[in-house]
């Protein structure tokens, strides 16, 4: 990385050997930055963070910080709301990612044929993703609530509730909520890359398949489903991820609760660091989920390579 | 014929669902804003208030601090973008065009930042920022908000130089153009709408960030817009209009960049996303 000034002189006087060196340390000067950035920023704090989860950290209390060792991991192990947590992330992770999924896929579909008006549709659609999470969280709150929001009543003269009361405030039905909203806000991010996937499959593939006889959903099926398989694949892995860790909507909408049948292991961090102040037990509970994300991680990349060396 | 009438009014029928449900919630959200104060919760549930006034929004725009969150949150959100922009797109240049050792290295220290919950940086960052100077800073949010959005920008810049067939820049390089020309001169023409689109995508993140602009940043003078949504809620009551009014002006550069952006982003994902 040293020598990385040098590359872009094109001086005849340069040897060969110095320009070799300099082509060698290309990539690695173009891709430093971000690599410094993340290690500084990102990665430093993460040990660190890592490293509370082996001690006792309570932001209010001065002699707190001693080494605990796998205490924390203990008092985890016992916590009985960790495993409601634990069931929580499932269901808020598996439902809203698969159906922003869905919803997604669908929207793109029809947005992947011309028609009069689509730019503006296209423009209208997209936009819940340009709304900051804590305004979409509150807004959908809103919605929800019997007084000032429209949905209980419809959704009671739609016979879908038996009362008008707000969903966000019975243990029951609570996490419908904030999952209404994450599909909401999420639609637009499925949508946009299943579009650009969709746009990028030749055209004439189709036309092929139609002249072999092919219906629309043998066409579907065939070409469309394979070829957007492998960036479906990323797309849904990333997402995971990320709504698994992700903890605004429910912190904004129901705080966890009522009676902590909201509460997911992301939201638990939050409520555990920001209301109890122990950042140490918090960060044992992200230990634990980050190393669970990776285990799933690695099983979607390794079922992707599966997938796509059997296409070719 | 009669299936083609059938297959488009099933189309425009899905369309119009799909607006309906991605537009109403921000029709509730601007009803609720224009609504006077008494008729809030008398007149909650009406589709729209029997007066509307616009004292949520003067209050909002000369009482408050919000034109200096709005400013802060445009210099952050913007500088952060342009920022985002640059290095990942060198970043993303190198990593399509060129094998290198520790590149699986770099790629996985990429995917591992997006692994776990970022509340779990909050107090390690500000130990590590305080003694910078970097909290209560709007430099300090640049960094942070650049960090979190390097690698998936990265990603994407990556995919849209994959999808410039390499030959193009050799070709200018065998003509005499060193990297650099040939980057300046024909790369970088094409891969304009992607970098748009990257630049969108970090402008919303950064726009709508909370938790570590509040958690750096405890003075008014270094706070974002929606942290300023915050302060309307004190310990004893929640002005929803107000709130509500300053949710609305906050929505507005968002959806302006984003409506501008959104068709390069379809178009620069285009060519790159199915090679994965």
């Amino acid at each position: 990385m040293g020598v990385g000034h040098d590359q872009g002189e094109t001086e005849p006087e340069v040897t060969a050997a110095r320009r070799r060196i300099a082509n060698g340390a290309e990539p690695y000067v173009y891709t430093a930055p971000v690599l410094i950035l993340i290690i500084a920023v990102l990665l430093v704090p993460l040990s660190v963070g890592l490293s509370y989860a082996f001690r006792d950290i309570q932001l209010l209390d001065p002699y707190s910080g001693g080494f605990v060792g796998f205490d924390h991991f203990r008092e985890l192990k016992a916590d009985p709301s960790i495993r409601a947590a634990l069931r929580n992330t499932l269901i808020w992770t598996g439902v809203s990612v698969t159906l922003q999924f869905i919803f997604g896929l669908i929207l793109a579909l029809l947005l992947n044929r011309e028609f009069p008006g689509r730019r503006l549709v296209q423009a209208l659609v997209f936009v819940p993703w340009a709304v900051p999470t804590f305004l979409v969280g509150l807004d959908w709150a809103w919605l929800f609530n019997p007084v000032v929001g429209p949905l209980p009543g419809w959704m009671f003269a739609l016979k879908m509730t038996r009362d008008t009361n707000n969903l966000l405030a019975d243990p029951g039905t609570a996490l419908i909520g904030p999952i209404v909203a994450a599909i909401w806000w999420g639609i637009p991010f499925f949508a946009i890359t299943s579009l650009a996937a969709l746009q990028s499959i030749p055209k004439d593939l189709y036309e092929a398949a139609s002249i072999d006889g092919a219906g629309t959903f043998r066409q579907f099926r065939s070409i469309t489903l394979p070829l957007l398989a492998p960036t479906i694949a990323i797309t849904i892995l990333l997402r995971t991820v990320w709504v698994a860790n992700f903890a605004d909507l429910i912190v904004v909408m129901t705080n966890g609760g009522p009676a902590d049948s909201t509460q997911t292991v992301a939201s638990y961090i939050f409520t555990v660091a920001f209301r109890r102040l122990d950042f140490g037990y918090a960060s044992s509970i992200a230990a634990v989920l980050l190393a669970l994300l990776l285990v799933y991680a690695l099983a979607i990349l390794s079922l992707r390579r599966l997938f796509v060396q059997r296409q070719w | 014929m009669r299936r083609r009438i059938l297959y488009w009014s099933w189309h425009y029928l899905l369309i119009s669902l799909y607006v309906l449900f991605a537009v109403f919630p921000l029709y509730w959200l601007t009803k609720v804003a224009l609504t006077p104060n008494d008729l809030l919760y008398s007149e909650g549930i009406r589709l729209w208030p029997s007066r509307t006034s616009l004292e949520h929004f003067r209050f909002v725009l000369t009482h408050s601090d919000f034109p200096l969150f709005f400013r802060n949150s445009l210099i952050v959100s913007c500088t952060t973008a342009v920022a985002v922009t640059l290095i990942a797109g060198a970043c993303g240049y190198g990593l399509s065009r060129f094998r290198f050792r520790g590149k699986p290295v770099l790629v996985a220290l990429m995917l591992i930042t997006q692994m776990f919950p970022l509340v779990m940086l909050v107090a390690p960052m500000f130990r590590l920022l305080a003694p910078l100077g970097l909290t209560n800073s709007l430099t300090g949010l640049v960094i942070v908000y650049s960090a979190f959005n390097a690698p998936f920008a990265t990603f994407l810049m990556q995919s849209f130089f994959d999808a410039i067939p390499k030959e193009l820049e050799e070709a200018a390089m065998i003509d005499g153009a060193t990297r650099f020309g040939a980057f300046r001169r024909i790369i970088l023409p094409l891969t304009l709408p992607g970098m748009a689109a990257t630049g969108g995508f970090v402008f919303t993140a950064a726009w709508s960030e909370l938790l570590f602009a509040l958690m750096l940043n405890s003075s008014p003078q270094a706070s974002t817009f929606p942290v300023g949504l915050l302060s309307f809620v004190s310990k004893f009551s929640v002005d929803f209009g107000q709130m509500m009014a300053a949710g609305v002006l906050a929505l507005i550069p968002a959806c302006v960049f984003f409506l501008l952006i959104q068709r390069y982003l379809v178009r620069g994902l285009t060519a790159g996303a199915v090679k994965g």
